[in-house]
């Protein structure tokens, strides 16, 4: 079918850049895999009873989705903007649609090659999964996975779409360390000075972390406060991309 | 890789492909095309040259749509470039001024991407050959040379077998080879039925590749014709150009070629003849006034009778000297730099 053969040759060619470029396999592999293993094993961050793991699982996962969705995505599209890339597919059949549908299935397609270093990973590290219901915890993650993708992917896309290439660069590495921080992925929420936590709480990592570490940690029903802020995000952030994003 | 069937898809040869008129574009309270008004038909190479900031991209953006006119109707193909883009990218070809592909990709990956967007591409592999890229069919963009970046751009544009081609620039910063190489394919697709219009502000690469040529200064249109007959435009002028030692008497030398002839020295020991015949049919004709060669032979001899050793005697207008005059004509000061260094300093006296 002709109109989905530009769609999978756009899948392939974002994916071999993707996998190809070795500061992006850093980010989103390397630093995770090194965070969980450095923190599940090292005792720097106390996380409460139970081995570290069972925190730091979850966490580490939350951090690989937010790395791919929103720092990943948004340095390269800020680059194909600044190399005038995105401007001459403005000019081919390829259409806005199909662009932006490959680039969130390819970030998707690195997101289970995340899961599927870091999981194991986990497992060798001691991790034990909450003892909830195995499917059902697989559905809340996946959801919350999901959800968050969107709402880091907006929140990428929009800083690529108003700011300069570089400036970008500074701005989604300075949101990645921030976030890393105030979202309960290596730091619980709760060692967090109270106003902090609070908002933390408010910000899309976090809620991604908390919905993990009850799905997947604890093996109990994610609060409704975190598909709340997730579903806020993913339609704020990705309606302001779509109208502030400049292709030029 | 050209098809017989080309021709039946373009369609009637006489028909305009890109019909643009009364195009004004601003940015804030800049105008940066003032009123331009062009045609371009099938199997016509149109090139559009101008210094730097005169409206050149502006104007080719605008038949692209990547720009909305501010007034003025454009039709490509006899569709609108902002209203029915989606209709037009499957049938126009651009090259960007810079970039517009993948730092990461390789030529040979690039193009069959591109392929993969059009229904009935080009071979991606045949292109390669065409464009001369095959060694270099897995090197990264980032690591070709501007002149290999260019020629890759220019395969990118003929992938989906435009039937209009907008070229911004395709020859700056190119090398010799790949110069001749974007010429040779402009001329190819110019003769399988297809509309090229490019922009430069090099009057060489103009007078070598274009069927006709817009001169473009300030937004707004300065001369348009072939380039024989821009050359030719001002047939009451006979000019002539020559090196000397630097210093000679011009009162003499004026009075030795006649009352109507003015003598400048442009530069020390560069020597500009400008002989103006009052414009009457006959002078239109080419009779009137001194014949090319009277003129030339009558400053040699002046200069021989002195004993003064003299070069790079030309006679008549080049593309460029005619370009200078558009640009003068607007009350433009040329720009040395965009303009051939001999002849931009030659007006800046």
């Amino acid at each position: 079918m002709s109109a989905l053969r530009p769609f999978v040759a756009q899948v392939e060619a974002e994916a071999y850049m993707t996998l190809r470029r070795g500061e992006t396999l850093l980010l989103t592999v390397g630093i995770p895999v090194a965070f969980l293993a450095f923190f599940s094993t090292s005792r720097v961050v106390p996380t409460g009873p139970g081995p570290a793991v069972s925190f730091f699982a979850p966490g580490i996962l939350a951090l690989a989705v937010m790395s791919t969705a929103m720092v990943s995505l948004g340095i390269a599209t800020g680059f194909e903007r600044g190399y005038g890339v995105l401007k001459r597919l403005g000019a081919t059949p390829l259409g806005r649609p199909r662009l932006l549908g490959a680039k969130v299935t390819t970030v998707f397609f690195v997101e289970v090659v995340q899961a599927a270093v870091l999981v194991p990973v986990g497992y060798a590290l001691g991790w034990q999964p909450g003892r909830g219901h195995p499917g059902l915890a697989a559905a809340d993650a996946l959801a919350a996975a999901v959800l968050a993708t969107v709402a880091f992917g907006g929140i990428g896309l929009l800083l690529a779409g108003v700011l300069r290439a570089e400036v970008n660069l500074a701005a989604a590495n300075g949101l990645y360390l921030v976030l890393l921080l105030l979202g309960g992925m290596v730091v619980p929420l709760g060692k967090l000075p109270g106003p902090l936590a609070a908002v933390a709480r408010a910000l899309p990592a976090a809620a991604l972390s908390d919905a993990l570490h009850a799905s997947l940690g604890l093996g109990r029903a994610v609060p409704a406060g975190a598909w709340v802020t997730l579903g806020a995000w993913a339609i704020g952030a990705s309606a302001l991309a779509a109208l502030s994003f400049r292709w030029e | 890789m050209i098809r017989a069937d080309d021709a039946t898809r373009h369609g009637g040869r006489a028909a305009p492909a890109v019909e643009c008129k009364d195009l004004v574009v601003r940015y804030g309270t800049r105008t940066a095309v003032n009123g331009v008004s062009f045609v371009a038909r099938r199997s016509e190479v149109l090139c559009i040259l101008g210094p730097n900031g005169a409206g050149k991209t502006s104007t080719v953006e605008c038949l692209e749509g990547y720009r909305r006119p501010a007034s003025g109707t454009i039709r490509v193909l006899g569709l609108d470039p902002v209203a029915d883009h989606r209709a037009l990218a499957a049938r126009i070809g651009v090259m960007l001024q810079r970039g517009g592909v993948y730092p990461m990709l390789g030529p040979a990956r690039a193009l069959r991407l591109f392929a993969s967007y059009y229904d009935d591409p080009e071979d991606p592999e045949a292109l390669l050959d065409l464009v001369r890229l095959r060694a270099v069919a897995r090197t990264p963009w980032r690591h070709l040379s501007g002149g290999e970046q260019a020629r890759l751009s220019l395969a990118l544009a003929l992938v989906g077998r435009p039937e209009v081609l907008v070229l911004d620039e395709p020859t700056a910063g190119v090398d010799p080879e790949g110069r001749v190489a974007v010429r040779e394919v402009i001329g190819s697709l110019r003769d399988r039925g297809a509309c090229v219009i490019l922009t430069t502000h090099e009057l060489a690469e103009a007078e070598r590749v274009a069927d006709r040529v817009l001169m473009l200064t300030a937004g707004t249109i300065a001369a348009e014709g072939s380039p024989t007959s821009l050359m030719g435009a001002a047939e009451a002028v006979r000019e002539m150009a020559f090196g000397a030692a630097p210093g000679l008497d011009l009162d003499e030398l004026e009075a030795a070629i006649g009352a109507e002839a003015r003598v400048t020295e442009v530069l020390p020991g560069r020597y500009r003849v400008v002989v103006t015949v009052r414009a009457t049919a006959a002078s239109r004709a080419g009779t009137a006034g001194p014949s090319p060669g009277a003129l030339a032979a009558s400053v040699a001899t002046w200069l021989a009778q002195r004993g003064i050793a003299f070069s790079d005697l030309r006679v008549g207008r080049s593309l460029e000297e005619a370009y200078l005059d558009a640009l003068r004509a607007h009350g433009e000061q040329p720009q040395s730099e965009s303009a051939g260094s001999e002849a931009g300093s030659e007006v800046a006296r």
